[in-house]
């Protein structure tokens, strides 16, 4: 595996560690495959896309409500991986206003990226509550679409479990 | 490794990456990888209202498996030069199987 020659490194440029190496001690939001939305710092990664993240928090997102758990350190396996995004707007996840200002005053903030839908932060009871409505109201809905379905002769035989 | 090579020519682009929670997202492209793993700069998820929380992120990697299309500008490919590349994968594929 001792691999020094110089030559060989433009073929490993074009990698899952070169797009995810600028990643490395930033603060970032990962999307999982079962819809978890967990912020924290990318220490470490393969080229799975196995994730390492430290100070972690996993926030629950229901339409304009959110809400924070903390979680800590994080072994992310890279089959869960839906994206990774690197977080710029700092309103967002801070919450400054004061902040906020003085990035519009030194024109570093995007207006493109302003926050369309301000999110409003609430309990964890009530995130819970508002999310187990949206999953009843998600299976609701595929019931309904199935018996119709089923009505007009086709056959269900999967049921839609990725709710990322 | 037609694919990757391909991607490797749209690098620049502006591309819309649909995944298969039919999440688009829309985005300069990058980088891409053996994987077709995507990293996408300047992006901007094309329903914000149902996805929130993308709209204070600047770039993204994207996981190859999680993709299910991505739509580029037509005027960039070039289908000419994508057949006869195929063509030629296809044959090279071909005499590695005949010289087994």
């Amino acid at each position: 595996m001792e691999n020094t020659d110089p030559s060989l490194l433009p073929s490993i440029i074009f990698t899952t560690a070169a797009q995810l190496v600028d990643c490395v001690d930033k603060k970032l939001l990962v999307v999982l495959r079962d819809g978890r939305k967990l912020i924290g710092i990318l220490r470490s990664f393969d080229q799975y896309a196995n994730l390492v993240l430290q100070e972690t928090i996993e926030r629950i997102i229901v339409e304009s409500m959110y809400s924070d758990i903390q979680r800590g350190v994080y072994i992310v396996r890279g089959e869960n991986v839906v994206l990774v995004g690197e977080i710029v707007s700092f309103t967002l996840f801070f919450g400054s206003v004061a902040f906020d200002l003085l990035l519009t005053y030194l024109n570093l903030k995007d207006p493109e990226k302003e926050n369309s839908i301000p999110l409003r932060e609430v309990s964890l009871d009530e995130i819970y509550a508002a999310q187990q409505d949206e999953i009843d109201n998600r299976r609701r809905r595929e019931l309904t679409k199935n018996s119709k379905l089923i009505d007009i002769g086709f056959s269900i035989d999967t049921q839609q479990e990725d709710m990322y | 490794m037609l694919f990757f090579s391909f991607f490797k020519t749209l690098i620049d682009e502006q591309v819309i990456v649909e995944l298969k929670n039919d999440m688009s997202v829309r985005g300069t492209l990058k980088s891409v990888d053996q994987f077709l793993n995507i990293k996408l700069d300047d992006v901007s998820v094309v329903d914000e209202v149902k996805y929130p929380h993308l709209s204070a992120v600047k770039n993204v990697f994207i996981r190859g498996s999680v993709v299910r299309y991505v739509h580029l500008p037509g005027a960039v490919v070039d289908t000419a030069l994508l057949e006869d590349a195929t063509r030629k994968e296809a044959a090279s594929q071909a005499s590695k199987m005949g010289g087994r």
